[in-house]
């Protein structure tokens, strides 16, 4: 089983991350569960978000302890919450930010062994170009494809276009494409890096 | 009109079973063959104001409807003394649910008949002011709202009768009930701010408002019939004495509803989409003590320790419905509803 | 066809194959995505012909239910919790009447405290009012109960309620194959009323019932809901048949044929102790499990059964009897009265709490080796308790309890003194 947390604020996608993310899984041809954490909602508030995949049907109710995979889609959160708790040893992360993990002040998280597991990407700006409004969610899961392959950019493409329409679908389509080779690209270039 | 023309052939043509008239303007109540909605055997007591409301309102809304109604039924004096296990007066389809739900249950039905596409079958809801005023009246407003194609006619006799007399919000200032006793420095119920549910039924700007009364059978037949021949949130408010609730003579039902209207105390009017259409004048215009001194119910205003200061309060309230209403010969027409600086209406 | 959607999207669209004549509900969370799903369908002409009503209370909600029923319509509503409460009268006096309603219950906690998280203490509530109460696993199980529901219903004229875990099923996200209109037109004939108002063979509904013949009357109902006990497992089976897929039926067991400890259980939680008990079996512990899917009638009989072999029930209940303790482990109980079965009441996952495999885990452990309480609350924080205690005990005006805890919790901001 892979468990993937997605982290946020309300009115940032979160909910929608997750289930796009299920949907893409499904399509790929695998068992996924996705919930919210439900906490009091409002604009703002910080969100949490859950999405099991696996190859067997999911039972399991139970909140995401242990994740596999963190998504972050606001870096505003990173000193607030304990978003990484639990998170296994060579768990991926994304998060959605210009800076790097340094720069952010993460540097622990990102060793010589899981470099290739921990990125940031700019998914706002992406968002912001390809859709004119800044709701990252979609884009990141293209990014997330690339940096875990969990599910195919394929998969994720069509889960947006079953949930959105029209230039939306298009612009987020775009921007998750836009994702997905920025992270391939990163990725390459660390693996290169640690292999010279 | 409320009133429809009447021919007079001899003394006391006003009589309900005159049938010295051309069918047409016979009351649906002369008729041999009517429903005869509520059958005779229910258990009411000698006298009640409510068993004959709803017989006249129930057989009028059964003959303008070819017999296609369905009636609904709050909990209260009716559902109790016509339904006597094992033995039901009805002779129309008849559903009792609770005492807070009729006009949402109306409301039911009215949608499955519309659902199976049955626009032959009409609705009609029938409570007490309990369940209309009280405790209906979040249902009820809800109904009205939605503008759902039910009539919901209240019988108003002012009080909680069947589990005792009980103050209602329908109970008027200074009348006596077990919750609200003839003791202390302001015996009997409050000056309160009053609750008519006709002019909130007109706030709601539904098809039809009318209020009537059981003295006056051809007028609450004709609101009936009035009432069926329109779609949408209909409500008849009518005032049925309880010799029982107002410690009255049993002899004294009808009388004591007309007295109620020819002292201005109870306003007889038509409304449509929350403005007054039509009023009923008060034929001879009496004080409100040739009321109130046939009811037990307000007997400490009179007597050893009379109340003078109060009955002037409640005569100043039929003063006012005069004015309001319009209810005299020679008094104005009704002021509508605020309506910033448009002209007053006269009907 | 398999698809990936909201666990209330799956019931509102599978309510809408049973074609409802009338839909009215009020809005109260979590139940509002399965409303506006079936409101979209009916305003698109979708779902037609069927009135969509949108109510001012509960209270109305069931009340419309009513009168639309005893006119002869197929009539639904949902609702939770609070909203459960409100229309508490109509809910006694629809299944009083005998009106085959079918209503989806989004499971949620009854305040006070205000909560609008899972548990159990709703459909508790209303144990005792004479529905037939059925409960889902997963969202598949969700949305085809509610088919066998309406034909339950009908066939007894009974009311039916399909229990869901709010949140915790109508806002997951997971694959459900929705039914196809032939497949539930098979199932599911039109509605033929026992009773009805009709004016040209008019009956009076809903008279006064008094001593004389009251008992017979109650009687008859608990008499339905016996034969409810087989009927249930009959529309089961004929579902499995038309629909290919298992849905409901009075219980369903999971390797507990030759346990030693049985962990039982209502609704979602049952996937997350399946999981927890093929992890115990791996470790050689004797550990099975026995899911209710009819609460309403109780399957004692089955229960007996199922559970009579072992040592030790574990009823795991997301409500709480206040003073007494379990409710379900109470029907347990008496269902295995006279068997050497130690029941077991563990209160969990109330107003939301999760449960997670690792109590789970912990719990079983210890029923495994005998230490486990008659009572337990999993996973309390005592320390949180003793310290509103020991306020209490200091002075009279100790404050609101709730906000005392939730302060401590550290959710209320600083108290201003």
């Amino acid at each position: 089983m892979f468990q993937v947390r997605i982290h946020g604020r309300g009115g940032q996608g979160v909910v929608t991350a997750a289930e796009l993310l299920s949907v893409a899984a499904f399509k790929d041809g695998h068992y996924a569960q996705a919930f919210p954490s439900f906490g009091s909602e409002r604009t703002g508030a910080p969100v949490v978000a859950f999405c099991r995949i696996d190859a067997a049907p999911i039972r399991s109710r139970e909140p995401i302890v242990a994740p596999d995979a963190l998504l972050v889609q606001d870096a505003t959160l990173l000193h607030q919450v304990d978003l990484f708790s639990g998170l296994r040893p060579e768990g991926y992360v994304l998060i959605n930010s210009s800076s790097s993990f340094e720069e952010l002040g993460l540097s622990d998280l990102v060793g010589p062994d899981v470099s290739r597991h921990r990125l940031t990407v700019p998914a706002t700006e992406l968002a912001l170009a390809h859709t004119g409004r800044p709701v990252p969610n979609a884009v990141l899961l293209g990014g997330f494809a690339a940096l875990s392959g969990a599910v195919s950019l394929d998969s994720v493409e069509l889960a947006i276009r079953e949930r959105f329409s029209g230039p939306v679908a298009d612009g987020n389509v775009a921007a998750a494409g836009e994702a997905y080779r920025f992270v391939a690209r990163h990725r390459g270039e660390l693996v290169s890096a640690s292999t010279d | 009109m409320p009133m429809q023309p009447v021919k007079f052939y001899q003394t006391g043509s006003f009589a309900v079973g005159n049938r010295l008239l051309p069918p047409e303007q016979r009351s649906v109540q002369s008729d041999a063959g009517r429903t005869n909605s509520l059958n005779s055997g229910h258990r009411a007591c000698q006298g009640c104001g409510e068993a004959l409301g709803a017989r006249y309102a129930l057989d009028a809304a059964m003959r303008a409807t070819d017999g296609k109604m369905i009636a609904v039924n709050a909990t209260g004096c009716l559902e109790v003394f016509s339904t006597p296990y094992p033995e039901t007066s009805w002779r129309v389809p008849w559903l009792h649910s609770l005492f807070g739900n009729a006009p949402a249950v109306a409301t039911g039905v009215a949608a499955a008949l519309k659902a199976k596409g049955r626009h032959d079958v009409r609705v009609v809801a029938q409570a007490g002011d309990g369940g209309t005023v009280d405790i209906g009246f979040g249902c009820l407003s809800g109904m009205f709202e939605r503008n759902d194609d039910v009539l919901f006619v209240c019988y108003d006799n002012e009080g909680y009768m069947n589990t005792g007399v009980q103050r209602s919000s329908a109970t008027p200032p200074a009348a006596r009930t077990a919750t609200t006793e003839a003791v202390g420095a302001e015996p009997g119920n409050v000056f309160g701010q009053g609750k008519s549910l006709p002019l909130l039924a007109m706030a709601h700007e539904i098809p039809y408002v009318a209020t009537a009364t059981v003295a006056e059978l051809r007028d609450l037949e004709y609101k009936v019939r009035r009432a069926m021949s329109m779609h949408g949130a209909r409500y008849i408010h009518v005032l049925v004495p309880c010799p029982l609730g107002w410690q009255a003579a049993s002899c004294d039902t009808v009388r004591l509803a007309r007295l109620a209207k020819e002292t201005g105390l109870f306003p007889v009017f038509e409304a449509e989409h929350g403005e007054v259409t039509a009023v009923s004048k008060i034929r001879r215009r009496l004080d409100v003590e040739e009321y109130l001194q046939l009811q037990g119910r307000y007997r400490h205003l009179f007597g050893p320790a009379p109340r003078p200061d109060v009955v002037q309060r409640i005569q100043a309230l039929a003063d006012r419905n005069i004015r309001r209403f319009g209810l005299l010969e020679d008094e104005p027409g009704p002021t509508p509803p605020v309506e910033s600086g448009a002209e007053t209406v006269r009907t | 066809m398999l698809r990936q959607i909201e666990g209330s999207r799956a019931v509102a669209e599978t309510v809408a194959l049973c074609r409802p004549e009338v839909v009215c509900a009020y809005p109260i969370s979590p139940q509002t995505h399965i409303i506006e799903g079936i409101g979209v369908l009916v305003k698109s002409g979708a779902l037609a012909p069927c009135e969509f009503i949108n109510v001012e209370s509960e209270f109305a909600a069931m009340s419309v239910c009513i009168g639309a029923s005893a006119a002869g319509a197929r009539a639904y509503t949902a609702t939770a919790s609070q909203g459960l409460l409100f229309m508490i009268e109509a809910v006694y006096n629809a299944s009083g009447l005998g009106l085959p309603i079918v209503m989806t219950l989004a499971n949620r906690a009854i305040g006070a405290p205000i909560n609008i998280w899972n548990d159990h203490s709703d459909a508790m509530a209303v144990r005792d009012a004479g529905w037939i109460m059925l409960f889902a696993e997963t969202n598949q199980e969700a949305a085809d109960l509610h088919v066998q529901a309406f034909r339950l219903a009908e066939e007894l004229s009974m009311p039916v309620m399909v229990c869901m875990d709010g949140f915790i099923l109508t806002h997951a996200v997971e694959a459900v194959e929705v039914a196809t209109q032939e497949q539930v037109d098979v199932f599911l004939p039109p509605y033929e009323p026992r009773q009805v108002l009709d004016p040209l063979e008019p009956v009076s509904i809903g008279a006064m019932v008094g001593p004389e013949a009251f008992e017979e009357v109650r009687y008859l109902a608990h008499v339905k809901q016996l034969q409810a006990l087989d009927l249930i497992p009959e529309i089961a089976a004929e579902f499995a048949g038309t629909f290919g897929r298992r849905a409901g039926g009075l219980l369903s067991t999971y390797r507990s044929e030759d346990a030693e400890t049985i962990v039982v259980a209502l609704g979602s939680v049952l996937g997350t102790i399946k999981d927890t008990v093929d992890d115990l079996r791996e470790r050689g512990r004797r550990v099975g499990v026995v899911g209710i899917g009819s609460f309403r009638p109780f399957p004692a009989a089955a229960v007996r059964a199922a559970v009579g072999g072992a040592r030790r029930v574990v009823v795991i209940e997301k409500a709480l009897a206040p003073g007494a303790g379990g409710i379900v482990a109470q029907d347990v109980a008496m269902a295995t009265a006279g068997l050497p079965v130690r029941t077991h009441a563990v209160v969990a996952g109330l107003g939301g709490r999760p449960i997670t495999k690792s109590s789970l885990t912990d719990l079983l452990e210890a029923a495994g080796t005998g230490t486990l309480e008659d009572l337990t609350f999993l996973d309390l924080d005592r320390d949180l308790v003793q310290r509103e205690l020991a306020r209490m005990a200091q002075r009279r005006r100790s404050g609101p309890t709730a906000e005392n805890i939730l302060h401590d919790v550290g959710i209320v901001s600083a108290r201003v003194t």
